[in-house]
């Protein structure tokens, strides 16, 4: 975290280094270089998306690692004829709406257990940690089954679903930011002639936000990224109708596949959720783990 | 006033408990139904139907190896992802010039859908013009394209190999990152007393670091072996479990099964369901959990 101000010294040229502090900074940069190409090692894969959906048609056939010219045409002719922007309001409906349905469920139930000890409590909390032990792959015949008897649009039942699945993450995560903040301060905040309701919306709302904008935003993802699910309820809709991640299946042919479509549409399903997912980095892995070591 | 006391829990809890029972507990049920129904093409319940769903899932040729490559595929994912990540940790842990962006580069398999990393691979391992293989030819390794050596998701042998590496892959930064998070609970002085003591940095690893690290790699493992066996994507668009059902695992074996007879996916379901629940248990009791949690 203080890795800017431990660095201070060694950029400075000016600085006068004895022996072992240069033998520090060696080590240093060892470390660092290492570093470096992990971390180039996990972009590599989708760099290679990036210089697949630039590489033209023609040139598909060539064993080349790179290609001799970029297009942006599989980019441009994404949205023409397949619904691909269909489907990327189709999944943004299902994400964005599974995120207010977590969001609406999680909050009361993360600041009630997290402020009051009843009967019940450890019960409900075993039962969302258990929730989170189970994924949509060990259930998906009842699922499908369920979701079919209640005759929902696909879209529906996708967020209702990975509203559920998500549900644990977005409890243990508030759970935990509420448990943080001390009740004096509510308290205190009563005292100034904030009702109970105010206090809670004043005060401790505002100091859990950051435990909200994580879980939002890791709802967001794992809805958006879902792929199981969707493939199953999703199956016989129309291209438009089905999410980013099924309809981009539609570029798998039977006895060949379009590349390029197909990674152009993987950058415009990806980039975004990377981007997103680096503001919750840091407190994502609270979220996984919080549960199941209380 | 006491009784309604009483219900105020529910007016907090109940929307949570009801989105659970909807979405989490119901299908259970309907899977543990279907699995004794008999269930035409259309989805229709035509009857029940005894344990015979169970007898015909038991009796397919495949269905023994596709357990045993099962566990195969999660005991080498798991192992395998949990090893590198101690090392990774261990170097993210240190102090570097540009850590917080190599760290970004790290999360993106894990931001990424499953989905695409692995059609990403897929092609990279394409026979003809795949960049693996291209790579691979120029290096000398693979001796010519489009040669049965360089159809790697053509034989199930080293398709599963892929398929693991991918799968490790994509598993590597939540690993690297709640072991990260353990190594930043552990107080520097805790080092420097080793250190007086005489011990070397890679004993001063196993003795201090490792026990200190041991809440953080039993969850870490737990949901990593969860979330392997649950995996789908990967095989499902590397493969699709082929040729036959010689790399499917259970998972994909269930919804294979699915598109024949519901009723017998059902009970594939049932026993991957129970499965789930054994490894919980298991783990649970062998890793001393309670001990850890009650601490």
């Amino acid at each position: 975290m203080s890795a800017t101000t431990q660095t201070a010294p060694l950029l400075s040229p000016k600085t006068t280094r004895s022996a072992p502090r240069q033998r520090l900074s060696v080590r240093r940069w060892l470390v660092a270089g290492t570093a470096y190409i992990v971390a180039i090692i996990f972009l590599l894969p989708y760099l290679e998306m990036l210089v697949m959906a630039g590489r033209p048609n023609n040139e598909l056939g060539e064993a080349t690692i790179f290609p001799k010219h970029f297009t942006f045409s599989n980019f441009t002719t994404l949205w023409s004829g397949g619904g691909l922007g269909g489907s990327i309001g189709t999944s943004l409906e299902i994400a964005a709406g599974a995120t207010a349905v977590v969001l609406l469920v999680a909050l009361p139930a993360a600041c009630y257990t997290a402020r009051h000890r009843f009967r019940g409590r450890t019960a409900f909390l075993l039962l969302v940690l258990a929730t989170q032990m189970f994924q949509p792959a060990a259930m998906l015949v009842g699922l499908q089954r369920e979701f079919t008897t209640f005759g929902l649009a696909s879209t529906l039942s996708l967020t209702i679903i990975d509203a559920g699945f998500n549900l644990a993450f977005a409890v243990w995560i508030l759970n935990a930011f509420f448990s943080s903040i001390p009740v004096e301060l509510e308290e205190a905040g009563m005292v100034d002639g904030l009702g109970k309701v105010g206090a809670l919306l004043r005060i401790t709302l505002p100091l859990a936000a950051p435990g909200i904008v994580t879980a939002l935003i890791f709802t967001f993802i794992s809805a958006w990224n879902e792929f199981l699910v969707a493939l199953t309820l999703s199956l016989g809709e129309q291209t438009s109708q089905q999410p980013l991640t099924v309809a981009i299946n539609q570029y798998i042919g039977e006895y060949s596949v379009d590349w390029g479509h197909l990674f152009a549409a993987g950058l415009v399903a990806t980039v975004p959720v990377i981007i997103l997912f680096i503001f919750i980095e840091r407190r994502v892995v609270g979220g996984l783990t919080a549960g199941a070591v209380k | 006033m006491p009784a309604l006391r009483r219900l105020s829990p529910l007016l907090w809890l109940g929307p949570a408990v009801a989105l659970i029972g909807v979405v989490v507990l119901w299908p259970v049920v309907v899977m543990l139904q279907s699995s004794f129904q008999r269930i035409g093409g259309e989805g229709f319940v035509v009857g029940y139907n005894g344990t015979d769903n169970y007898r015909h899932l038991f009796d397919e040729p495949d269905f023994v190896s596709v357990l045993l490559r099962t566990l195969l595929w999660v005991v080498v994912v798991v192992a395998v992802t949990m090893l590198i990540s101690l090392g990774l940790a261990q170097l993210f842990n240190q102090r570097f010039p540009g850590r917080r962006v190599t760290r970004w580069a790290l999360i993106i398999p894990w931001a990424a859908s499953v989905m695409m990393t692995a059609l990403i691979f897929k092609w990279a391992l394409d026979p003809n013009v795949g960049v693996i293989n291209v790579i691979l030819h120029h290096l000398g390794i693979v001796k010519q394209l489009g040669s049965n050596q360089a159809d790697w998701l053509g034989n199930p042998g080293s398709a599963l190999v892929w398929m693991m590496a991918v799968a490790v892959f994509v598993s590597l930064p939540f690993t690297t990152y709640a072991i990260l998070s353990g190594l930043q609970g552990i107080p520097g002085d805790v080092y420097e007393a080793a250190t007086i003591d005489g011990a070397t940095s890679w004993k001063a690893y196993l003795r201090v670091t490792l026990p200190l690290l041991r809440p953080a790699i039993l969850v870490a493992t737990l949901i990593n072996v969860i979330n392997v066996f649950n995996s789908f994507p990967i095989i499902w668009e590397m493969t699709r479990g082929g040729p036959g059902y010689q790399t499917a695992t259970s998972t994909i074996y269930m919804i294979e099964l699915k598109q024949g007879d519901v009723g017998e996916s059902a009970s594939m379901s049932a026993i991957n369901f129970l499965l789930v629940i054994v490894i919980v248990i298991v783990y649970l009791a062998t890793t001393g959990w309670k001990e850890q949690v009650d601490r």
